[in-house]
């Protein structure tokens, strides 16, 4: 076959020619441009929404009159515009922080009950349920929260006020259906509880069976398996599913609108209707205001993109560095 | 059976057989479970409370406190620290499934009063607040052709991207993609909203139209679809690949024409709740579609209504006859999300063992 070409065999620079050739084929090239240009283009975006919202909210901030960082009003269209994000950072972060102590605590109990304490057979159908819940609409919870669980909670706000009202935070001074920061954390805990629960559940699954059954042949027990090898092993797991959850917890939008009755005040009594976050407070406001007005609430939600960026790329790298620790372990 | 509590000494048991401890029978935590129930009815009756759930939780308590005690008794210390922690994870887990059973019947319940096939095929043109009546078709439009667009948008680009991740992702770019997109996938959706409003509104001029909430809708839905594809992607064996290859065909048909075929169940799957996760989404299309009562069948012009923004409008509203609408467009809308979601699971089981071997 060889002698009957015609053609010399081909040499070195020969041959460098013709494979920078076949590589080069114009269905290669602009497939790679296509797909790296849809990698570049999410890059541009993410870019793009930092870049505009700074500009827009240079815009309102450079004209608001006072400190927008701890002033506790919001009226962008008066003269002077006033307008602060204060309350709405001390709204977010308290409602965020209850959802996080009630929501982070039953995460991890259920993602154990999946992982370790279910029958096997109910695993699977439980970690399904778990999933669906995820994908229950935000609007929804609100609704729900806002027309159920709002009268069903004003009982236990009147329990808490009346026996742990020495402890400040539960002392309930005005009166008023309990539309209040309280409220607004334990639906958002319900509504992270899935996402927490998904992330722990499948760190929980990681754990090496040697650790485990090394703990079961000295005898421990079930919970001190737990305590000696399912949860060290899963703890950067849980800190970063948590944060995932926090982050999903300052975002949230209409839920926190329908349920929460907002008013411009910071009040450490967690009891009573008022307080906003960040979210919130756009979707509240958002009808009402002039452009300049809109250019304020970008304002916010530029301040609540950044804390979500920390809050998300921390989750990321704890995630990250975990898992390079146990590539190498492997 | 009930001489094991009777004779309940630890040392017999030791006495009998040094390497045993002594063990509480197996209906031992149905006995207490009893037990507490009965306290917790009683003392509730007792003291009058209305709430059952109030009864519940001081069963409860009385369940964790009693069989802490009893076994910490017969079975010694670790064992009782065991049966508690196993109680509070259940505690726990019945925790989740209260919040879920009562939305769903809420919804359930609700919704049903006022869906009808009126309702699914009207719009609310000429209702008034307290009226009953009027219907979601022109909101069901709206969201339709909403989400639609987005995946229109969001699925080739989320999709290309997963393709440059798996097959020629290296170096700092890919890096980079990939710690975005995880970042991306975290952005409230009130923000991509913001967003869309500062440039195509406010700096274009573009009025309220259901293509920009589209806009929004498909940077909410872009990270979801690449981190699905691209798992989809990695589990595409690299044999089925080098063997093309080796057939000289062109990476690029390799792609299209051997890897996407593979993994296609478990992408559709991805951008299927990729989709239902958007449907749900309000906060953009408040800020970018703005509703309307009317219907209006072109996306690209003029404020379009969408269904989770009916669902915020009526209740609102606040009437009782709008409260009820609003139920009954949450039914239409989980119902909605929850049939997207189990198609996509079945999708992902009808087409796994492809993928498999």
């Amino acid at each position: 076959m060889v002698t009957t070409t015609t053609s010399p065999p081909p040499k070195g620079p020969d041959t460098e020619a013709r494979r920078s050739k076949s590589t080069a084929r114009p269905g290669d090239k602009i497939f790679l441009g296509l797909s790296r240009g849809s990698g570049i283009t999410l890059l541009v975006i993410m870019a793009a929404i930092a870049i505009f919202l700074t500009y827009r909210a240079a815009l309102a901030i450079s004209k608001d009159e006072a400190n927008f960082l701890t002033t506790s009003e919001w009226n962008p269209a008066g003269n002077p515009p006033v307008f602060g994000i204060a309350v709405l950072a001390f709204g977010t972060i308290v409602s965020s922080v209850i959802a996080m102590i009630i929501a982070v605590p039953v995460a991890i109990g259920i993602a154990l009950f999946i992982s370790h304490y279910a029958p096997r057979k109910l695993a699977a159908p439980l970690a399904y349920v778990v999933d669906l819940l995820a994908a229950v609409p935000s609007i929804i919870y609100g609704l729900w929260g806002a027309i159920f669980l709002v009268p069903y909670l004003d009982g236990l706000n009147k329990w808490l006020d009346e026996y742990m009202g020495w402890t400040y935070i539960f002392d309930k001074a005005s009166d008023g259906l309990a539309r209040n920061l309280f409220t607004v954390g334990i639906l958002l805990a319900i509504m992270i509880l899935p996402i927490i629960t998904n992330v722990t559940r499948e760190v929980f699954l990681q754990v090496p069976k040697m650790h485990e059954e090394a703990a079961l042949a000295l005898g421990a027990t079930r919970w001190e398996v737990i305590r000696m090898s399912v949860l060290p092993f899963g703890r950067s797991g849980i800190i970063s599913a948590s944060m995932l959850g926090l982050g999903r917890a300052l975002g949230e939008t209409m839920a926190v609108a329908v349920v929460l009755s907002p008013s411009f005040v910071i009040s450490g009594h967690l009891l009573d209707p008022g307080g906003g976050t960040f979210a919130q407070n756009i979707a509240s406001k958002f009808n009402e205001a002039n452009e300049f007005g809109r250019d304020a609430l970008i304002a916010s939600g530029l301040v609540l993109f950044a804390i979500t960026l920390l809050v998300n790329g921390a989750a990321r790298w704890i995630i990250a560095r975990r898992k390079e620790y146990s590539g190498a372990a492997a | 059976m009930s001489h094991a509590i009777q004779d309940r000494p630890v040392q017999t048991a030791v006495r009998h057989d040094p390497l045993r401890h002594a063990r509480l029978p197996r209906w031992s935590p149905l006995a207490i479970a009893a037990g507490s129930i009965a306290a917790g009815v009683g003392l509730g009756l007792a003291a009058g409370w209305h709430s059952r759930i109030q009864w519940g939780l001081l069963a409860a308590l009385f369940f964790v406190l009693g069989t802490y005690a009893v076994t910490a008794k017969v079975e010694g210390s670790r064992q009782a620290k065991d049966r508690v922690a196993t109680s509070l994870v259940w505690v726990c887990f019945i925790l989740a499934v209260i919040p879920l059973l009562s939305l769903a019947w809420v919804t359930i319940s609700k919704g049903l009063e006022t869906l009808d096939p009126y309702f699914l095929s009207h719009s609310m043109n000429g209702v008034l607040d307290a009226e009953v009546g009027g219907g979601i078709y022109h909101a069901l439009l709206g969201t339709i052709e909403q989400v639609l667009l987005a995946t229109l948008i969001a699925a080739p680009i989320g999709l290309l991207t997963a393709v440059y991740l798996v097959e020629y992702g290296r170096g700092k770019l890919a890096q980079a993609v990939t710690f975005f997109v995880d970042v991306m996938t975290g952005v409230p959706s009130i923000v991509a909203g913001l967003f869309i409003l500062a440039t195509w509104n406010l700096m274009l001029g573009f009025g309220p139209s259901g293509f920009a909430g589209a806009m929004a809708l498909a940077i909410l839905m872009m990270p979801v679809v690449v981190r699905s594809t691209e798992e989809m992607l990695k589990l595409v064996p690299n044999e089925l690949r080098e063997a093309s290859l080796a057939l000289g065909v062109p990476k690029w048909r390799t792609i299209l024409k051997v890897v996407l075929p593979t993994a296609i169940g478990g992408i559709t799957t991805g951008v299927m709740l990729a989709v239902a996760r958007i449907t749900g989404e309000t906060a953009p299309v408040l800020l970018l579609v703005f509703g309307t009562k009317l219907i209006n069948e072109n996306p690209f012009e003029g404020a379009q209504a969408s269904l989770p923004l009916y669902v915020y409008e009526q209740y609102a509203v606040g009437t009782d006859a709008a409260i009820s609408r609003a139920w009954a467009a949450a039914l239409v809308l989980i119902a909605f999300v929850m049939i997207l979601n189990l198609v996509a699971r079945g999708i992902a089981r009808w087409k796994a063992p492809k993928t498999g071997r």
